[in-house]
């Protein structure tokens, strides 16, 4: 192995020489780096802290051809990193013995896939799928029923799920190491990277529970290796190896999907990268288009048809062993519903036509679009007129339930009589007896539609509570089925239609979906319902077979479901938001446990001095890429060093810079609520950034200092920073492994004089 | 005298075609715009600022920087209008005292210079002079771009600054090496960027475009290695200069004229601080001049609290106890009630006494209040002390209530000590001054905070304002934050003359001045984040639909028939633009993809051509457009107008590439020109026949006005005869 490749990169150069092609020959140029870069390696193990020398000891072919730069990593600091790492996110994990933060959530959401029962999240399943499997494996039973944070697990196995995220959370380090060693061909930016990572408070903490967090970086951290290691590969083609990271890439890719939807923000930089290394491809002539075709195809094959097929793979999975009703029915459509044993549309038997005096529900036909719902309150004063409101609402509920009575009279003494096609009904909200009203009042929030009210008493109203039932595709006189006709019910006065804009309503609307009545007649699904529930005595009970909805429609439906829910996440009034530029600099942290003297605290913040040098490294790294780039572009001559650290900051640290403004800057357009821990994924980018920045910067000492006087610098800034790192870790580390005792402002506490910022909440 | 040519001779060339076609705009903008004299849609809008700088009143507007309101205000400057107009209702008739024809000529003047401007980019883009006359005869007859010039409307300013700063920059660009003309263009590009921003926030992409644009080129002459160190130096710098750091100090200008301008206080005046408001004429200062600086301790104060929201308020108490149970049926102390109350009142003054003495006047000389003293509270005219203590408060069950304190000897003691702390203290030992100094006030007993929940009281409290105690206050809140704003040396001993004391008005004279700068970053911040409750309003709109113009807007609609103005835009061009943009895009990616091969279709400076003319006219489209799709304030048609003038400049870039590069053949090439020619007729029609609409005459009948309902999600009204 190690010969074919050095071989490759030997015979490589004469052959591009020749051609003048400058592109294959910079990667020699870089190759020949790498080597002589590694031929130092083996001094380097025996003593960690020499510096890095590559580029003085020429560049002899022989020693070329003996230490292959394609799999050869230094063994003994990744163990070491592995290692180290393990021990930090091990370290007392069982600690606090009961619920803290979102495990309330996730915990929860793992036990009901072990309970097999139908939910709703906005995230996709494939990270609390995988917390239940390591609880199921792990002896948990499912019972415990995360109520609330602080409940205490007791008997419950509840390690096994923290451990699992322990164990991916101590991958992110070691995936860190190697993706900066691979980026940067330096062991020492590897070893600061590493060590930023495993004495950060913030990533101890965040892996030390059962969260989808560890779970998610640890498939982003798994796609970056991938894809910079397939990079890598590009002088080998279609070799084993690279095909190997090509469809390793596509997997992880998959997963950080298949946990949040933040993943979508990895897929955009594996996506840029790829379309870069594609677009190098077409500029090189030699390559036949029918070779590039094959590129192509091969990319798209593993990044978006694996991907793909994975994620929809995961759903399915999902869908099978979710198979009973559960908490999440109501967000999903009667077809939908009908799959869920024990949901009441499962093999449901109710009467399949609608007829005067039943009592119904009415399902909107949008996707989610909530039950027409009426309630005690009224739309408060100057919005329309000051009469019930009438909402769509998604959960299952008694006020949903509606009455169909005749236009003139609440006889129902005779016989039952079907409702048709263009028949005229009134419905009746069952809970207050007022009727479904409309008149000529802007609606609350589309002001181009008309107010739906409920009005009257005891069911009497007046002529705008009439409404005309129209069945989509139907002719007169046809009846009206349950569950299977789309029923649209126009308002007999102003011709306006019944609607639900899907926006939702203030405060005073309990946050429900605004119903409407819209002068619009284009048929919707905003404006078809569906009767879903529908119980009249005076007929006879059928068994109902609901069409079963496809996979892929089940697919779509609940993505839209996600998203909906996803942006329905809207910061309330009181509370303190977070906001995106508070990250970076740490402003504050979250309380992932506990909060006064006598309760045992766990307080998510990263290790402050760990932050702010990252900040410093973004800042130090820009103006170092700036002046790399203004002296590349004036043309300044470089010598052999210089050139490949402007090379390793401006293609190494320029990615990892994308990953990070990729994975940072969206939030600020996000109108959902937003929490501190959403930034940990693009601090992981800057972490690495800050192994290469630094150690770049420590190694061109001697531009501003003589040889001798640099290598010290070099030696003593890699001490301090250790050092520093070290320090900080000793002195926040009550953070991750938990306080006892009094807050930071008493001078017994453990965490005295450490409260560096007010905002700081231990 | 050999450095003079003689004889001097002034060479003229008039280029007939663009004096022509701004004759055109001319006509079709300003014909008529006096009809109708009335309030035509957002001019009741921007008319009620127009009349505030008639009148020299101080204004907030967060919809956009003050400039494009001080040149609508220009025009009614110069038809001496007097500001005496009630803008409350669109359709409201226009009095004499307004001058509709002045008001309405700048922006009807900028939408016509529009039209000229897109010649002279068509051509600086490297265009023939027919391509640039076919772009200017596309805004020429342009529907939407003619309603949104037609009244006192900023769009068209708008777009005029968008279109000079890019032709004059592409000058800039294109003029030969050093020559002063150069650098004239580039200045003249900084200035017009700056006033586009100025206009409306919108500017600013297409600003940033700009901005990109000069960086790639600045790039090249970076990487010109003919060029020695220090000339590469002085290009950076000098283009650095004028397009970054001269727009950003005429944007300061435009708020110092708008701050000299507007001196006297008016109905906006309560968003803004107490110092801000001193510093207006006939504002606060009325009140506020003359007061004694430093708070001493005897003072009479009322405090206002740093928050706003949701109204401005001061620290208020009367007689009226907390009920001694309120409805869910928790406990109160049953003592005086302490709100904070939105209007000014004779319970909102307070007098600060020393704890240690019994004295409720100022001794002399007057011992000032420092940071960390300790003070008493005591109501003006009920004399009770503010006491918080550990019981639950009204509507915030979390916090402390506050109360004034009456002695029930119900073993609840008094805890009346507060520690007063300056937030914006220089030193430690600051003197508590009036008006700048911002306070909170620290419970002794409990440290818990004084500070507005926001919450309002129920009936029993007169729906005031709650304030409570909070014991977990942390770092700074502008709800924990009070400063006094009417202060006065109390000389009254006795309590009868304290009150008739406390109800005359405090005066004396001195000024309080902020520097223009903390003016300016307090106005500047007040606009970015003060927001209008968002709501959908009748005619507003979603991004999606303006490509396909899904939507119009009725502007007017004549009071007694069917004449009525509606934003409409011409139907064949929005069609033929959005062709042209999808062509232009299918044709660079081709000729990019052949080019990494190395196939060229076309020789490298028509190449280069294209893409810069995609960069302007392409990149200016989604500039404008995309952002909006993030935005979540309420939007309309008129957002599009920018976005869509650049995509109208692509229609002929386009064609003229297709004819000369694409169509080889001379049957082809006549093919080609009918189609061209056939384009511009139906564009022509298709602006005759919507122009009733546009122009708001002749008069239609209903049968007409349904014909031109080409789509059914237009809203045409019809009047019901």
């Amino acid at each position: 192995m190690e010969g074919r490749c050095g071989e490759g990169s030997h015979t490589q150069s004469p052959s591009c020489a020749a051609v003048r092609s400058r592109k294959p020959c910079m990667d020699t140029g870089k190759h020949r780096e790498k080597a002589s870069s590694k031929k130092t390696e083996p001094r380097r193990a025996t003593r960690p802290s020499s510096s890095d020398t590559r580029g003085l000891n020429g560049t002899s072919t022989e020693k070329r051809l003996r230490y292959s730069d394609c799999d050869y990593t230094p063994l003994c600091p990744l163990l070491s990193v592995a290692a180290l790492s393990l021990c930090t996110r091990f370290y007392r994990i069982t600690e606090p013995p009961h619920v803290c933060w979102d495990e309330t959530h996730f915990g929860k959401m793992g036990s009901y896939y072990i309970n097999r029962t139908f939910f709703f999240d906005v995230h996709p399943p494939l990270g609390k799928m995988l917390i239940g499997l390591a609880g199921y494996l792990t002896g948990y039973d499912g019972t415990f029923p995360f109520i609330k944070p602080g409940d205490k697990y007791e008997h419950h196995n509840y390690w096994g799920m923290r451990g699992f995220c322990a164990v991916l959370g101590s991958c992110l380090p070691p995936f860190a190491f190697l993706v900066v060693l691979e980026l940067s061909h330096s062991t020492p930016a590897a070893l600061i990277t590493a060590s930023l990572l495993i004495f950060d408070t913030g990533y101890i903490t965040l892996s030390q529970y059962i969260l989808l967090d560890p779970i998610l970086m640890f498939f982003i951290m798994g796609a970056v290796l991938s894809m910079v290691k397939f990079n890598h590969q590009r002088l080998r083609p279609f070799s084993w190896s690279w095909w190997l990271w090509l469809l390793l890439t596509g997997v992880n890719l998959s997963g950080s999907l298949g946990v949040k939807f933040v993943g979508l923000f990895n897929i955009l930089l594996v996506g840029i990268n790829t379309a870069w290394d594609l677009w190098r491809l077409l500029g090189d002539l030699h390559l036949s288009l029918v070779d590039f075709m094959k590129h192509l195809i091969a990319r798209m094959f593993g990044l978006i048809m694996l991907p793909l097929f994975l994620y929809t793979t995961i759903f399915a999975v999902h869908f099978v062993i979710l198979n009973r009703s559960g908490p999440g029915d109501g967000f999903f459509s009667s077809a939908f519903q009908s799959r869920l044993i024990g949901n009441n549309l499962h093999n449901a038997t109710m009467p399949e036509y609608l007829a005067y005096g039943s009592i119904i529900t009415l399902k909107n036909l949008r996707i989610a679009g909530g039950y027409l719902h009426s309630h005690w309150h009224l739309y408060p004063e100057g919005v329309g007129a000051h009469q019930q409101q009438v909402t769509a609402y998604l959960h299952k509920d008694y006020n949903n339930l509606w009455l169909v009575k005749r236009p003139n009279s609440d006889d129902f003494t005779w016989n039952p009589e079907l409702i048709r096609h263009g028949d005229i009904i009134r419905l009746e909200h069952k809970e207050t007896t007022r009727n479904l009203h409309s008149h000529l009042h802007e609606a609350p929030l589309t002001k181009k539609h008309l107010q739906v009210t409920g009005y009257g008493i005891n069911g009497t109203g007046d002529p705008n509570d009439l409404w005309q039932v129209e069945v989509c595709g139907g002719k007169k006189g046809d009846p009206v089925k349950v569950l299977r006709s789309k029923v649209r019910l126009l308002h007999r006065s102003t011709g306006c239609v019944l609607y639900s804009s899907g926006k939702t309503l203030p405060k005073w609307g309990w946050e429900q979906v605004e119903v409407t009545c819209s002068p619009y007649l284009k048929e919707t699904p905003n404006s078809q319902w569906n009767i879903e529930d529908h119980v009249n005595p005076k007929l006879p009970n059928i068994s109902l077979h609901v069409l079963k909805p496809s996979f892929l429609e089940i697919l779509l439906e609940s993505h839209i479901v996600m998203i909906r829910g996803n942006s329905g996440l809207k910061p309330k009034d009181n509370e303190i938001n977070s906001k995106p530029w508070h990250w970076p600099i740490n402003y504050q942290g979250l309380r992932f446990s506990g909060v006064n003297e006598t309760e045992y605290r766990v307080y998510l913040l990263g290790n402050p001095v760990i932050w702010w040098l990252n900040l410093f490294s973004l800042g130090l790294f820009v103006v170092m890429v700036s002046l790399c780039c203004v002296a590349l572009q004036r043309g300044a001559k470089l010598g052999g060093t210089k050139k490949a650290h402007c090379q390793v900051l401006m293609e190494g640290g320029g990615l990892l810079f994308l990953g990070w403004l990729l994975h940072y800057l969206p939030f600020y357009t996000m109108g959902r609520i937003l929490y501190y821990h959403h930034y940990f994924p693009a601090m992981l980018f800057s972490s690495m950034l800050t192994g290469l920045t630094l150690d770049t910067f420590l190694q061109n000492a001697d531009l501003l200092f003589s040889p001798a006087v640099s290598k010290y610098i070099l030696r003593g800034g890699q001490i301090v920073l250790l050092v520093g790192i070290l320090h900080s870790f000793y002195l926040f580390h009550p953070l991750s492994y938990g306080m006892n005792g009094p807050l930071a402002h008493d001078p017994t506490s453990s965490m005295a004089g450490l409260r560096w910022l007010d905002s700081w909440e231990f | 005298m050999q450095g003079v040519k003689l004889p001097v001779t002034v060479k003229c060339e008039i280029n007939v075609l663009l004096i022509a076609v701004t004759v055109l705009g001319l006509l079709t903008r300003l014909y008529g715009i006096h009809i109708p004299a009335s309030v035509v849609f957002d001019e009741v809008y921007y008319g009620q600022f127009v009349s505030l700088y008639m009148k020299r009143v101080f204004f907030i507007d967060e919809s956009g920087p003050p400039l494009g309101h001080m040149i609508l205000a220009l025009g009614g400057y110069l038809g001496d209008f007097d500001g005496n107009f009630v803008w409350n209702r669109i359709g409201a008739e226009y009095t004499s005292n307004v001058p509709v024809w002045t008001l309405r000529l700048i922006p009807a003047l900028c939408g016509s210079l529009c039209v000229p401007l897109g010649y002279l980019l068509v051509v600086e883009l490297g265009y023939s002079h027919f391509t640039a006359l076919g772009a200017s005869l596309l805004l020429l007859m342009e529907n939407s771009l003619i309603v949104q010039s037609r009244f006192m409307l900023l769009d068209s300013v708008l777009i005029f600054f968008l279109l000079l700063a890019v032709v004059s920059y592409l000058r800039f660009h294109k003029a030969p090496k050093s020559s002063l003309w150069k650098w004239l263009w580039l200045f003249l590009s900084g200035t017009s960027c700056a006033f586009a921003v100025g206009v409306k926030y919108m500017g600013l992409f297409t600003y940033l475009l700009l901005l990109g644009l000069a960086a790639v080129h600045t790039w090249h002459v970076i990487g010109d290695k003919t060029l020695c160190n220090g000339k590469v130096l002085v290009q950076v710098v000098v283009r650095f200069l004028v397009l970054v750091v001269m727009p950003a100090l005429l944007y300061l200008g435009f708020f110092y004229v708008h701050l000299i301008l507007l001196y006297r206080s008016g109905p906006h005046d309560q968003m803004m601080s107490s110092a801000f408001q001193a510093s207006l004429e006939g504002g606060l200062s009325r009140i506020t001049q003359g007061q004694p600086l430093e708070v001493a301790f005897g003072s009479q104060v009322t405090l206002r609290s740093a928050s706003s929201k949701p109204l401005p308020c001061w620290l208020h108490s009367h007689k009226a106890n907390y009920p001694i149970r309120y409805e869910n049926g928790r406990g109160s102390s049953h003592q005086q009630q302490v709100t904070c109350y939105p209007f000014k009142d004779v319970n909102n003054w307070w007098i600060i006494k020393d704890p240690s003495r019994q004295s409720l006047v100022v001794s002399s000389p007057p011992r000032p209040v420092r940071h960390g003293d300790i003070i008493q509270l005591l109501h003006g005219m009920t004399s009770r002390f503010l006491n918080t203590h550990d019981v639950a408060a009204p509507m915030s069950p979390h916090s402390q209530e506050v109360t004034g304190y009456i002695d029930f000897n119900v073993s609840m003691p008094a805890q009346n000590l507060w520690r007063v702390d300056i937030t914006n203290r220089e030193s430690d030992r600051d003197v508590w001054k009036t008006i700048l100094s911002e306070v909170q006030l620290i419970h002794v007993n409990t440290s818990a905070v004084l500070k507005l929940s926001g919450a309002s009281l129920p009936d029993w409290g007169f729906r005031q304002l709650e304030v409570v105690g909070d014991k977990i206050y942390k770092g700074y809140q502008q709800s924990g934050v009070w400063n006094v704003e009417e202060h006065r040396y109390g000389k009254s001993h006795e309590q009868k003359e304290r009150e008739l004391e406390l109800k005359s008005p405090t005066h004396d004279d001195i000024s309080r001045n902020l520097t223009f700068m903390a003016k300016f970053i307090e106005l500047q911040w007040k606009m970015l984040t003060v927001r209008n409750e968002e709501s959908e309003h009748k005619y507003s709109s979603l991004p999606l639909e303006w490509i396909t113009m899904d939507t119009n807007i009725a502007y007017w609609l004549h009071p007694s028939n069917n004449a009525q103005i509606h934003l409409i835009g011409n139907s064949v061009t929005w069609t033929l633009a959005n062709l042209a943009l999808f062509i232009y895009v299918l044709l660079f990616l081709t000729y990019l993809l052949r080019r990494r091969r190395k196939i060229e279709d076309i020789p490298e400076a028509c190449w280069e051509q294209l893409v810069l003319a995609g960069v302007v006219c392409s990149g200016g489209w989604v500039v404008n457009y995309l952002p909006f799709f993030l935005m979540e304030k309420t939007l309309f048609l008129y957002h599009y107008l920018p976005a869509l003038t650049f995509q109208i400049l692509q229609i002929p870039v386009v064609v003229e590439h297709l004819y000369t590069h694409v169509l080889r053949s001379p049957s082809q090439h006549k093919a080609f020109g009918g189609v061209i020619l056939a384009a511009l007729c139906s564009v022509y029609f298709c602006y005759r026949i919507f122009s009733p609409l546009t122009y708001g005459q002749p008069e239609l009948t209903s049968e007409e006005l349904a014909a031109l309902r080409w789509r059914d999600s237009w809203d045409i009204l019809f009047r019901k005869r």
